[in-house]
């Protein structure tokens, strides 16, 4: 009861409101008007709409996967107990979560400071060009890796957690077998913890077509390459709060909403397609 | 695991909780409250009577220690309490001002108002007329410009002004003496020297113009005699950047400068911009009346080197200048003690000792004719300056700013259309002159949109 009160206020409310708004166009001149689906036309066709969501597939066909990968790495070295200081190493992949993105970003944004950034100035005393990590071709690769910096701990907790459930006598019987370390985590650990490797995987997805903190706060430092409507959220946020144009945001939100679900779907229905041929 | 969703749900929930309040009086139609101030002037009886009766009062503003005029306001007038909030500096500052406007309820009494967002705050019929409460009686102490900016449209009085920024140049005279460049008096003097410096300097250029500079290049379009924008106070808006001679002029001269790469482009107000000030990056800076003293706080290494200078002339026989910035204080038709509120954006502004304060020691530049001629101001020698009087250059430039420029209906937009054009073919160096005519198409298209009727 009190999760469907929650879920109702937090939720529910303010999406159908939202979606009520988007129905709706307001004029600086002229008011309020029901144009029914005209906004959701107009965000089809808008260039920054579809570039932002078109810039979010490319960010997440590339950073999820490696993101992952890492997270997946560093989980199975972990649980394999080759290493020792196992507690300290942890905690040093997982801090850069606990570190909130705001900070985590503006630090960033100086490190990749073309004329005072360490970067910059290592290139420059090796008599290198500095490498311009806020240039348009290179921010989102930027980004990339300030979103994986800070999510890798994260998800190598989930993943560890699920590995540390498998039950050892499955080990066991692998080692009979002879099985290396490798083979007992490609054959056995990996398919036993799909499921927490599936989570990820979503959220991972929801992530990325959110961005917002990240490319807002470097825009900045960076404002030719990045744009008021680097993101969809972002697009929204200028919309509602500069353009003042509400009605317009909310169907921008609700369409991006629906992107959103159509490619957390397709990944759940490949990964469990996957799983019946398996 | 559940972080990971609140703290992305979050921000999924943020674009619609934060749309779900602004949106509010969307259906509303931003009705006003039972206020709205007084239609036929206000006699002094019940000016008097309003001043003793206990009042409190809110004022949103960002000007640092103001509450040392509010104090003398509160001295004089022991019955009204006044709260004074920082809501956030520009831009930030209008969204909660929107989005409380919009709730209905949580808005300020008093507000200070940008002179180049105030016509979007009349065009919506947030602000009360100050009309009734005597605020015409300072129309004198005022240059002509600075009291249009405060009655767009000529339809009443809607802030008491309270800082400009005429635009002025401020340089390093050590480097330009090192660099064999006297102070240029024309714009052809000053692109010849910005050559002749890039020159002879290989990390150092004469200056930088930030990409992110609406305010600041209309201020150039201001001093070269453009006036591309005009708003009749109703529906009608003129845009007209492309056909206006001045402003082509003006954007063709700098696409020119961005060219040859011998000026900087980089972000101003970052921290890589005031590291660049403070180790002798850029030799000059075009701002406004406020840069001397912002300049002191943020380039302390170089104190004594700085000198200020009228800006280059298009024509030297009759010199011009234009605004860039400056804020007056407004009262909102939402408040519910219109006379208070109306009395106290007088007061900070206008009262003699307030006004010497804010210049002073807050150092704002005054707008008013009285306080500019006030030797206590007019006289003071600055040591970051090498004991130029930088009050009295800037003041001279001051009565060089011709009346007559006006600010669209939507200057928030204004400035974020400029950024996606303009700001985009500085950044990348690309064909200012194209960026100009997008600036424009951008900016009709909106106000079509908008339901604006839209004239050339």
């Amino acid at each position: 009861m009190p999760f469907m009160v929650a879920f109702a206020l937090m939720v529910a409310v303010p999406l159908i409101y939202a979606g009520y708004l988007s129905l709706f166009k307001k004029q600086l001149i002229g008011g309020v008007s029901f144009v029914g689906m005209d906004n959701y036309a107009r965000a089809l066709t808008d260039p920054s709409f579809l570039g932002g969501v078109g810039r979010m597939a490319l960010f997440l066909v590339i950073q999820v996967p490696v993101m992952l990968a890492l997270s997946l790495l560093f989980a199975l070295i972990l649980d394999s107990g080759m290493l020792r200081l196992q507690k300290f190493i942890r905690l040093g992949v997982f801090l850069p979560y606990a570190i909130p993105s705001v900070i985590a970003t503006l630090m960033w944004g100086y490190l990749y400071g073309k004329d005072f950034g360490p970067f910059a100035q290592l290139a420059k005393s090796l008599g290198l060009p500095a490498p311009d990590f806020l240039a348009g071709g290179n921010v989102l690769f930027s980004i990339m890796n300030i979103v994986t910096w800070g999510f890798v701990g994260y998800n190598m907790i989930v993943m560890y957690a699920a590995l540390r459930s498998i039950p050892a006598e499955l080990y066991e019987a692998a080692r009979v077998d002879g099985a290396s370390e490798w083979r007992v985590a490609w054959s056995i650990k990996i398919p036993a913890i799909k499921g927490a490797l599936l989570l990820t995987a979503i959220f991972s997805v929801i992530g990325s077509f959110q961005l917002f903190n990240e490319p807002n706060l470097l825009r900045v430092i960076a404002p030719a390459a990045i744009g008021q409507d680097y993101t969809p959220n972002m697009y929204a946020f200028q919309l509602s709060f500069v353009n003042q144009d509400a009605n317009y945001a909310a169907a921008i939100a609700f369409l991006l909403g629906i992107v959103i679900m159509a490619v957390s779907y397709g990944v759940q229905l490949s990964a469990n397609r996957k799983e019946r041929a398996a | 695991m559940s972080r990971e969703i609140s703290r992305r749900s979050i921000l999924a929930a943020f674009p619609l909780a934060a749309l779900s309040v602004s949106a509010l009086t969307a259906c509303g139609g931003g009705s006003s409250s039972a206020a709205g101030g007084a239609s036929s002037p206000v006699s002094q009886a019940d000016i008097d009577a309003a001043m003793k009766r206990d009042t409190k009062l809110t004022f949103w503003t960002w000007v640092p220690d103001i509450q040392k005029e509010v104090d003398m306001f509160q001295a004089k007038y022991p019955a009204v309490k006044v709260e004074v909030v920082n809501v956030g500096q520009g831009g930030a500052h209008y969204q909660k001002l929107r989005a409380a406007i919009q709730a209905g309820k949580g808005a300020p009494d008093v507000v200070q108002m940008e002179f180049d967002k105030l016509p979007s705050f009349t065009l919506t019929d947030n602000l009360l007329d100050l009309t009734p409460y005597g605020i015409g009686d300072l129309k004198s102490d005022y240059p002509a410009w600075v009291w249009a900016g405060v009655t767009p449209g000529s339809k009443g009085i809607y802030g008491v002004p309270q800082d400009t920024g005429p635009m002025g140049m401020l340089y390093r005279e050590d480097l330009f003496t090192a660099a064999g460049i006297t102070v240029p008096r024309t714009w052809d003097d000053f692109a010849a020297a910005v050559s002749t410096y890039r020159g002879k300097n290989a990390s150092s250029m004469l200056v930088n113009w930030a990409p992110s500079s609406e305010a600041n290049m209309l201020g150039l379009f201001w001093q070269a005699g453009g006036r591309p924008f005009s708003y009749d106070g109703t529906k009608n808006v003129k845009i007209n950047l492309t056909g206006d001679a001045a402003c082509k002029k003006v954007t063709s001269f700098w696409n020119d400068l961005f060219r040859s790469g011998n000026i900087g482009n980089e972000p101003d107000f970052a921290d890589a911009w005031y590291q660049g000030l403070n180790n002798g990056k850029y030799a000059a800076w075009l701002t406004g009346a406020w840069g001397p003293v912002f300049l002191q706080g943020t380039a302390k290494s170089t104190a004594g080197k700085w000198r200020a200078a009228p800006l280059p002339q298009w024509d030297p026989s009759k010199p011009a200048s234009g605004n860039y910035g400056g804020s007056t204080d407004a009262v909102l038709k939402s408040s519910e003690n219109p006379i208070a509120a109306a009395m106290l954006a007088r007061f900070v502004n206008t009262d003699d000792k307030a006004a010497l304060t804010l210049a002073n020691e807050q150092f704002l530049f005054p707008p008013s004719t009285k306080t500019l001629k006030n030797p206590a101001f007019a006289d003071a020698a600055a040591s970051f300056y090498g004991g130029q009087k930088v009050n009295q250059q800037f003041t001279d430039i001051a009565s060089t700013v011709q009346e007559g420029f006006q600010f669209l209906p939507f200057n928030d937009y204004a400035a974020s259309s400029y950024d996606k054009t303009m700001g985009k073919a500085i950044g990348d160096r690309g064909d200012l002159n194209a960026a100009l005519s997008a600036w424009q198409d951008d900016l009709v298209q909106y106000a079509k949109g908008q339901g604006f009727t839209v004239a050339s």
